[in-house]
């Protein structure tokens, strides 16, 4: 390999958002760094903060959110391929959350993606810093005993100081 | 088609996505010695841009990448 690229990269990341299509980026940079040797630290704040409770369950709704394709997860292969045009009043029945979430959560699993919570344990396995925005606790009522032991807690300061000795700074 | 290596450790990813094909190998990589190599297969078509990437990045070398149609291959030696 010749010259082979040793040095400690970092990187740092914000994770604002708790629903399950965002949860993902933030979990697969992470680990495919950590897994690249790189230092990682991700800051998780906001709606972003529920993805440290000890028990996750990310949703997904496409209400609002019309790039989200509608696939089924079963079925022949011409089938799941159908984008079903759900209109958006038919999202305001009671459960369609739901439904939505299952069904991507299937697609995932079939195609062989890890769920969030495997991403999440491979993140600590690889020692990548979870760290809890503090603030955000306060506002939404979180205590530490909430979350996963492997988390640290801290504020916009402790981010900073930590990003500012990166090599990637990216917000989700 | 491929040349021999002594192969050390094989590590089958068929059906998994990114990141797990360069997570798995992380993990292999770390159970063997420095100088020995691993064996990776992989059906992420995204594998073989990642997995440079991560040879690169890792110092570990690259040393052979089969691509089989849809299967890819790679060989690897912990340099580290």
């Amino acid at each position: 390999m010749g010259t082979s690229n040793v040095e400690t990269k970092r990187l740092a990341l914000i994770a604002s958002k708790g629903t399950l299509d965002w949860a993902y980026p933030p979990f697969i940079l992470a680990t495919a760094a950590g897994a690249m040797g790189w230092e990682v630290g991700v800051f998780f704040t906001f709606y972003g903060l529920t993805l440290l409770k000890e028990d996750i369950e990310p949703a997904v709704t496409p209400m609002g959110n019309p790039s989200m394709p509608m696939k089924m997860p079963f079925g022949p292969e011409g089938f799941q391929n159908i984008d079903w045009p759900i209109p958006q009043l038919a999202m305001n029945i009671p459960g369609f959350n739901s439904v939505a979430t299952g069904l991507m959560k299937q697609t995932f699993k079939n195609k062989g993606v890890a769920t969030v919570g495997e991403l999440r344990d491979m993140a600590v396995d690889l020692n990548v810093s979870l760290i809890g925005c503090q603030m955000t606790m306060d506002v939404f009522g979180f205590e530490k005993e909430d979350f996963i032991d492997a988390c640290e807690i801290g504020g916009a300061a402790t981010f900073l100081e930590y990003a500012s000795e990166a090599d990637v700074s990216l917000f989700v | 088609m491929s040349i021999e290596h002594d192969v050390n450790k094989e590590v089958d990813c068929s059906g998994m996505l990114c990141p797990m094909p360069i997570v798995l190998t992380t993990k292999a990589i770390k159970e063997v010695d420095i100088g020995e190599v691993i064996k990776v297969i992989s059906t992420d078509a995204g594998s073989p841009p990642d997995m440079k990437a991560w040879a690169r990045q890792t110092g570990h070398e690259l040393l052979e990448y089969v691509n089989d149609e849809t299967v890819f291959t790679f060989y690897i030696r912990r340099a580290n």
